[in-house]
């Protein structure tokens, strides 16, 4: 298989079809079958969405709905707060996005550009607990969520999930190509280091932020470890991943066509996100490797 | 604040004692957030690990004992046993495939960005969302699969029912969500090789495969150690796609150590055996741990370059 095909060749005559390179047709088709590989669980989903109940349980297979429906939408948002999870989904993960994205873009800028004892030691110590997964904290983290106060309502999920060091490094390497000589001119024209941060560092890191930005927003949209350890019991605080496992998959053991409408729903808003903003989600995926 | 002090470029004692107070402030609410919510519980996790502590009782200090009631408990190992056995299947078939998704979709082909968009997307669905996809998928009576293979007359294994089929079905649903990441490193690490080099193997006389097996596939190495380290991480730490298509069951077959964790300290109900749960939870970070020593060990140069 060809890797790597000249995009010119001189002095040939046909340029596009030697452009094109070895076993066109071959990879071509290939790379189709993949994708139509990958793509055909979402249609699953969305075509089980919109089907009557009785497609599902006929025998052989039926790749489109013999008439479409609403039911599978509207019956569970009649039965279940779904609405509210909606809500309580967007509040948390703007909350923390909020939170995380401005807690992380002041200390990566210190890491980047504050000379500072022990800086070295600190940054190591951050790293150390990228990884540390929920569960094995979690039984301390619930019994600290009741002894401050949080259990019971939003914050209990909006604080521990802001505790992360992710976008730290991330906003190190970028601050660490600003040129020094911007900081220092504004520093000898008197300037603090918060007024240098804010109004000079930040308006040329408008990527950075929205990086960070669309990250955080994306695994704590998604984020359910901790929500499921801290929200049991009270379904208005559920989120939608929660409300998912919690209520709809024990409500709906075999009517899939509720269960996949909800899952539209609740995968909605980051596809629209990424659809719109793939250019930023690739770059912060590529380089910081989160999820 | 170095309000007062004007700068004076050859003096560095004095400003870096106006910008540790201003690092102070900087770091601040990262180290305040990180401090409360993970050093403090990272500390008190090894504390509970030594209780006896049921639901939300009084604890009672019982020293290693729920270690060693961890090690002689068999679901525990069966756990470890599933865990491996998910990472191994998970993580260098994904990268190969990964790999070759990269390969393919890096070579000059019409519509190659919307391909590598789609392949990319079940990357930002949940854990959640692609787990109960997959369960309808894989239904055992009504399931895309089972039916499809009915049409083509072979009986349909019980995905469900059977833990083996259950591991292998909660394989490939994370393999679907996770090759786009896998694709997307390696396109990364692709751009970054010389046509040159592959130019003159080729002048050289070496054949396709050859080209691959000692230039792309050698100089993509940092590209596959990340990759190595964040998807066993990923692996290791898989819990939501399993939460929502299997449980962990049938019965402990796809319980992983993570979801033992959850299982054994919590469940839809609340706290159940906390300290026990906790213990668990000290296994499950010094394993992390160790994979992360072993990550700084062999990419110092990474960071300190960035």
């Amino acid at each position: 298989m060809a890797i790597f095909t000249p995009a010119y060749t001189p002095g040939v005559r046909n340029v596009r079809r030697r452009a094109r390179g070895r076993f066109f047709g071959l990879r071509l088709s290939l790379a189709i079958v993949i994708t139509l590989v990958m793509v055909f669980p979402l249609y699953w989903m969305i075509m089980t969405a919109v089907s009557p109940r009785v497609d599902l349980y006929q025998s052989g297979l039926h790749l489109w709905p013999s008439h479409w429906t609403w039911d599978n939408f509207t019956l569970p948002i009649k039965q279940f707060p779904v609405w509210q999870w909606f809500r309580n989904s967007a509040v948390i993960t703007i909350a923390v996005t909020v939170i995380t994205v401005i807690a992380n873009l002041l200390a990566g800028y210190a890491f980047a550009k504050l000379r500072f004892r022990g800086r070295n030691a600190l940054f190591l110590l951050l790293l150390s607990t990228m990884m540390i997964p929920v569960q094995a904290i979690m039984v301390p983290q619930f019994r600290l969520s009741i002894d401050l106060g949080l259990f019971g309502n939003l914050w209990a999920v909006i604080l521990p999930e802001s505790a992360t060091v992710f976008g730290i490094f991330l906003a190190r390497q970028f601050f660490l190509a600003v040129p020094d000589e911007l900081i220092e001119a504004a520093r000898s024209d008197g300037a603090g280091q918060l007024r240098i941060f804010v109004s000079i560092v930040l308006p040329l890191c408008k990527p950075l932020i929205a990086v960070l930005t669309l990250l955080t927003m994306l695994s704590e949209w998604n984020a359910f470890a901790w929500p499921l350890v801290v929200l049991f019991g009270n379904d208005q605080l559920f989120t939608l991943p929660i409300g998912m496992v919690t209520d709809l998959q024990g409500q709906y053991t075999s009517n899939y066509g509720a269960l996949m409408a909800m899952n539209l729903l609740m995968i909605a808003p980051m596809v629209i996100l990424f659809v719109a903003f793939q250019r930023f989600f690739v770059q912060g995926l590529a380089r910081s490797g989160l999820k | 604040m170095p309000q007062g002090t004007s700068y004076k470029p050859r003096r560095q004692g004095a400003y870096t004692h106006g910008q540790t107070a201003a690092a102070s402030l900087f770091l601040l609410p990262n180290l305040v957030l990180v401090g409360l919510f993970l050093l403090v519980p990272l500390v008190l996790a090894f504390v509970i690990s030594t209780q006896k502590l049921g639901s939300l009782g009084s604890p009672q200090y019982i020293g290693i004992d729920n270690f060693i009631t961890l090690f002689r408990d068999t679901i525990f190992w069966e756990t470890v046993w599933n865990t491996a056995v998910f990472t191994i299947f998970t993580v260098p078939v994904g990268m190969v495939i990964g790999l070759g998704v990269a390969l393919l979709l890096n070579s000059v082909l019409p519509g190659r960005t919307l391909y590598r968009s789609i392949i990319f997307l079940p990357l930002v669905i949940s854990g959640v969302a692609t787990g109960v996809l997959g369960s309808w998928m894989f239904d055992q009576y009504n399931g895309f699969f089972n039916k499809f293979l009915h049409a083509i007359g072979i009986t349909g294994p019980a995905w469900q029912s059977d833990g083996k089929w259950a591991m292998i079905s909660l394989i490939l649903v994370t393999l679907w969500q996770r090759v786009g990441f896998d694709m997307l490193i390696y396109l990364a690490g692709l751009q970054g090789i010389s046509p040159d080099l592959l130019e003159a193997a080729k002048i050289d006389g070496s054949s396709a495969w050859q080209r691959l097996r000692h230039v792309t596939v050698p100089l993509l190495g940092p590209s596959t150690f990340f990759l190595l380290i964040m998807n066993i991480i990923y692996s290791f730490q898989v819990f939501d796609t399993v939460w929502a298509l299997t449980r962990g069951g049938p019965d402990f077959s796809t319980t992983t150590v993570v979801t033992y964790a959850y299982r054994e300290a919590f469940d839809d109900h609340g706290p159940q055996q906390l300290g026990y749960g906790a213990a668990v939870g000290v296994f499950i970070y010094l394993i992390t741990l160790a994979i992360t020593v072993i990550q700084w060990r062999f990419s110092r140069t990474r960071d300190e370059a960035g």
